[in-house]
């Protein structure tokens, strides 16, 4: 099923965090106590819910290439994807003052402790990048954008969950002083990153082929595995390529 | 230099080591680490915050006294998303392959925490000239960051810089690779980023101990 697919792809494979690093500023100094992680996890789950598919309507009825043809066939022509930046920011800081408003009257005590991390939302690039992924992935359809947009939050919130639990604990172990605090951080956020890398191979089976939630086990062997492979693979790649140059330069000279 | 008074110069030269916006401030890193598998990437990266965060930098500080507070990030976000068009159109004309390798990430230069970060910290209460010193500054600084892990990565990654072999050939076994050199693959994945980027924490707060946390 599309959705599924999508929901599970977007959650582990092409995790925000872990796959291509959006939304590191708010999660590296957010990430000291669970709570706060999770309260601001959430909103980012709710807003990046509401943004996406506003997005992909703007994008669908007004911004493609000729998106703009309900209006009318002369306006078929018009191409205005060069405004998408401004209107996708602007979509996203409407909503997250909205966000503000409504977690303000709900939740107060949330709203105290999420502090100027809440509007910081609208600035996340996590969000413009899950926008902006849905544009140039060509997402087809709204339902789908909904999953998508579903799907990246929770795989940030459970990157920032992840990197808070552990933050909290490593502050009772030994670690050298010039690495304490930050730079520790990065480097288990990268250790983490490598660990995702193993779900690549979630989606790409048969139809019998389980959906492994957890080979928290396996990684380490099917990680390696899969690092020579990619070692493998891209050597074969240059090679070819060095070769056709090769052959190319030898061709010239003669 | 007569032009430049000393804190003007303490201005530019702040964010490349002690106030670098990446190291020490911790903004401006998503872009840092996704796009740097190749230096040429990085370079234009860094030249493309350099342009908009100078030139944001100076149209923010013009307009610091008739922006109400209450719409002021609505502003700064109308500010540098004019300027992030303007670079995105301009790669698309000039370098349209790298442009590909960017891809997003060149949109979400308006995201770029580092660029909001010193409207916030800087432009709405300085002057344009300071202002404009200051962006030229801390842009200095993301990129040397920038191209510090580029180089790295591209150079153990795939033996190349800037596209060129600088380590041998790998097919004809020249150079390096006679001795049974190989390229790590695992530097052109993005998580090396993060880790070369912790080393150079390291590096940096073990040579200046006032930066260490506790």
């Amino acid at each position: 099923m599309e959705h599924l697919e999508l929901f599970f792809k977007s959650i582990f494979i092409d995790n925000m965090v872990f796959a291509t690093f959006l939304g590191m500023c708010s999660y590296l100094a957010v990430s000291k106590k669970v709570t706060t992680a999770v309260g601001l996890g959430a909103a980012v789950i709710f807003v990046l819910a509401v943004t996406v598919p506003l997005n992909w309507l703007l994008d669908q009825y007004l911004l493609q290439p000729g998106a703009l043809k309900w209006l009318g066939a002369e306006y078929a022509d018009y191409d205005l994807s060069f405004l998408s930046f401004i209107m996708f920011i602007a979509t996203i800081a409407t909503m997250v003052q909205l966000v503000e408003i409504i977690v303000e009257k709900f939740s107060p005590s949330l709203y105290n402790s999420l502090g100027i991390f809440l509007p910081l939302i609208a600035v996340n690039c996590a969000i413009l990048g899950g926008s902006l992924f849905m544009q140039s992935r060509e997402i087809p359809t709204l339902g789908l954008s909904l999953t998508y947009g579903i799907g990246s939050g929770i795989g940030w919130f459970l990157a920032i969950l992840t990197i808070a639990a552990i933050r909290e604990k490593i502050r009772y172990s030994k670690v050298p002083d010039a690495l304490r605090g930050l730079g520790i951080t990065f480097i288990i956020t990268g250790l983490m990153a490598i660990g995702f890398m193993s779900f690549g191979g979630m989606l790409t089976g048969g139809d019998e082929a389980p959906k492994k939630e957890n080979p928290t086990v396996e990684t380490v062997k099917e990680v390696n595995n899969e690092v020579n492979a990619n070692e493998v693979k891209k050597a074969h790649v240059e090679q070819s390529k060095s070769t056709e140059i090769a052959g190319n330069t030898k061709e010239i000279k003669e | 230099m007569g032009l430049l008074s000393k804190k003007d110069v303490a201005l530019i030269t702040d964010p490349l080591a002690d106030n670098n916006p990446i190291t020490i401030q911790v903004l401006g890193i998503c872009s840092a680490l996704a796009i740097t598998a190749e230096l040429k990437a990085s370079i234009v990266m860094a030249v493309s915050v350099l342009f908009v965060l100078g030139l944001g930098n100076v149209v923010i500080s013009l307009m610091r006294n008739i922006i109400p507070s209450k719409i002021r990030i609505i502003v700064q976000l109308i500010v540098v998303a004019a300027l992030v068009i303007i670079v995105d159109l301009v790669l698309k004309a000039f370098a349209y392959e790298l442009s590909k390798t960017l891809s997003v990430f060149v949109g979400l230069i308006i995201t770029n925490c580092n660029i909001m970060g010193r409207f916030e910290a800087f432009a709405l209460a300085n002057g344009p000239w300071k202002s404009f010193l200051d962006g030229i500054g801390n842009s200095l600084g993301y990129g040397v960051i920038l191209i510090i892990v580029g180089f790295f990565r591209e150079l153990l990654g795939s033996g190349t810089l800037l596209g060129f072999s600088v380590l041998g050939d790998p097919i004809e076994k020249t150079g390096l690779y006679s001795i049974g050199y190989e390229n790590n693959g695992f530097m052109l994945l993005s998580p090396m980023a993060l880790i070369i980027v912790g080393i150079i924490i390291w590096v940096q707060r073990s040579r200046n101990k006032t930066l260490i946390e506790d």
